[in-house]
């Protein structure tokens, strides 16, 4: 593969965390680095395990492939490879390549000499994944309360949890995390149309500049975030919707077991009224 | 100084919003197949709270059942009148330790809450009413086996120790009339103890225990056969389904696997209990509770001059099964239902 002319900044030795100069080579465009060997060796063995428990279950239909944490039974034990030793195995997996990728990105930022932006922000990803399959199924002491691997059936383990708690849209964090989802698409939504006008410009005319989409904002809403701003806001709705997404979960069970809406039971019982 | 104020303030505040959160743990059970996350999940606490408030009171010695029945001894015995002298005078004296107050005055003291001088006299409105709920017990226990099992009901189950059960409902009437774009809000989105506080209807229990409006809103098929329920409607039964689950301390995975919540074959066996149990509502609100509506007095009534109903809340007290399953009726077969005709009573021993 070519190197793109400005490419050549990025190849520069050294700013890694583990394996020092061993791992620290590049493929293609792509940097390795120990983390991403250990990226590669996780995904691997869990895309394995995934392929072996849909061979050993009942079906190849891809929406249908289910591969399910072990009963409630087990606790916090390890379970047989077929009665949800499997599961164990592929968030094991999981949980090693995600965080892997994380400090992959690590390196690469200390060896660019920037901030960890973009790993702070891909940690409460994995944030969010991993109370959801490991912190809050220990708080509540067994994996069967994590998901299980599928399409249709991890929709189906939504479901009912929601209906674990009679009406999960109730629950106060979840409110929080899906106002800052909604907040982070609507942001990228008008930042997204903002730079696809200014540099599609209409026949004959320039592509347009910052301070063009500074205007335009300012006479729609009378304010500009600007161009720094935009990322700077859009890193921390995304950074909030993913933390408190995992805040709606983790509180689901282990500090709360009844329906959400009794939560509210503080605002009907205030001295002001009651 | 100002810092630590504001931190204690916002400490406190947080601890406040957690309040009633659980203590000492979870406790959760599986009801179907593993990543399904169906399960019921129990604070511990609050499981204790309940399982400390449902012990059953003393049982009474049991009671001989031969000689002649209470119907030939005594006058105006209605419903008991197949039990021996000693059964029915064992079943009086539980009632009164069962369902009158024990602070009542002495007018209305123990068997003075229903009888007056004449114990035959139909006159205080109580034993008319004690009358009806006797027939009911033995109808449970006999007909709705289907719900009740062989652990049964008696009077304990759902009044312990108050002469009116707690958990009753009456037609709630709601805030009234609205006008503008809320005039016709279905019932909806005011904070109700029925629906759990919910903005879901508010009274559930006119249109399903009372009435028998269809519960089932989903279609059978996709497309195919034009399902006319609309959303409105599925609200209704959303509201009843709460009141269950918050009777019962279990939330809708105790019954069913919520991605198809109508079929039969992914619900949970509980489900066919909770079934009979929404007939069996429906038939003792109808057959014994609207009769008597002329029997009460005014102050017994609810606000729309209906009678006290029953619902699940009312024996359940928010247990899954009341008094977690124990059984006191297993120790009064008095209560069980009518005595198979008795074969001719042999003949009493010769006392020398």
């Amino acid at each position: 593969m070519s190197l793109l002319s400005f490419e050549r900044k990025y190849r520069i030795r050294g700013g890694t965390l583990l394996g020092g100069d061993l791992f620290d080579f590049w493929v293609g465009p792509f940097y390795v680095g120990f983390f991403g060997v250990t990226t590669a060796l996780f995904s691997m063995v869990g895309i394995a395990m995934i392929l072996y428990g849909a061979a050993i279950g009942p079906t190849w239909n891809l929406w249908q492939i289910n591969i399910a944490p072990p009963d409630l039974s087990y606790g916090l034990q390890l379970a047989p490879l077929r009665q949800g030793g499997l599961w164990q195995v592929i968030t094991f997996c999981a949980v090693g390549a995600f965080s892997s990728w994380a400090l992959r990105e690590v390196e690469i930022c200390r060896k660019l000499g920037m901030g960890y932006h973009v790993p702070i922000a891909f940690s409460t990803a994995i944030l969010a994944y991993v109370t959801l399959e490991v912190i809050r199924p220990v708080l509540m002491g067994g994996w069967g309360h994590a998901f299980p691997y599928g399409i249709f059936s991890h929709l189906d383990w939504v479901s009912n949890v929601g209906y674990q708690y009679l009406h999960f849209h109730y629950n106060p964090a979840h409110i929080i995390a899906v106002c800052f989802f909604f907040t982070t698409v609507l942001s990228l939504a008008l930042h997204g149309s903002l730079v696809l006008a200014a540099i599609n410009p209409k026949k004959g005319q320039v592509v347009k500049g910052a301070e063009h989409e500074n205007t335009f904002f300012r006479d729609f809403i009378g304010y500009s975030v600007g161009t720094l701003g935009i990322h700077r806001l859009g890193f921390l709705l995304a950074v909030n919707a993913g933390v408190w997404s995992a805040i709606c979960i983790v509180i689901s069970g282990p500090l709360w077991t009844r329906s959400w809406a009794d939560w509210y039971g503080w605002w009907l019982n205030m001295p002001v009224w009651n | 100084m100002i810092r630590a104020t504001r931190l204690l303030v916002v400490l406190a505040l947080s601890s406040a919003l957690l309040a009633g959160c659980s203590k000492s743990g979870v406790e959760s059970v599986q009801n179907g197949y593993r990543g399904t996350g169906m399960a019921t999940l129990y604070d511990k606490d609050r499981v204790a709270a309940q399982y400390a408030a449902s012990q059953l009171p003393a049982v009474s010695p049991a009671a001989p059942g031969e000689g002649p029945t209470a119907g030939q001894i005594y006058q105006n015995v209605k419903v008991l009148d197949d039990l021996s002298a000693a059964e029915f005078a064992r079943v009086m004296l539980s009632i009164t330790e069962w369902v009158v107050p024990k602070d009542a005055p002495p007018e209305q003291a123990a068997c003075n809450y229903c009888h007056s001088a004449n114990l035959a006299d139909d006159s205080k409105y109580q034993k008319v009413v004690a009358r009806k709920m006797l027939q009911m017990t033995r109808d449970i226990n006999s007909k709705w086996q289907t719900h009740v099992a062989s652990t049964g009901v008696t009077c304990y189950t759902c009044h312990r120790g108050n002469a009116v059960p707690a958990y009753a409902w009456f037609k709630d009437p709601g805030p009234g009339h609205q006008s503008g774009i809320i005039a016709t809000r279905a019932g909806q989105n005011t904070p109700s103890l029925a629906a759990g506080l919910t903005s879901l209807p508010y009274d559930p229990f006119t249109p399903f225990l009372l009435n028998d409006e269809p519960i089932r809103v989903e279609g059978k098929s996709i497309g195919g056969d034009a399902n006319r329920s609309s959303i409105k409607q599925a609200e209704w039964t959303y509201s009843l389904m709460v009141h269950m689950s918050e009777s019962l301390g279990v939330n809708c995975a105790y019954c069913h696997n919520t991605r198809a919540w109508s079929d039969w074959s992914q619900s949970t066996p509980q489900r066919v209990t909770a079934w009979h149990g929404i007939r069996m509502a429906r038939e003792l609100n109808n057959q014994y509770m609207v009769p008597l509506t002329e029997t009460f007095p005014a102050n017994r009534l609810g606000v729309t001059g209906d009678v006290a109903k029953v619902n699940c809340s009312t024996c359940h007290q928010g247990v899954y099964k009341p008094m977690f399953g124990a059984s006191l009726a297993k120790d009064y077969p008095e209560l069980r239902g009518r005595k198979a005709t008795p074969a001719a009573t042999p003949p009493v021993a010769a006392v020398p």
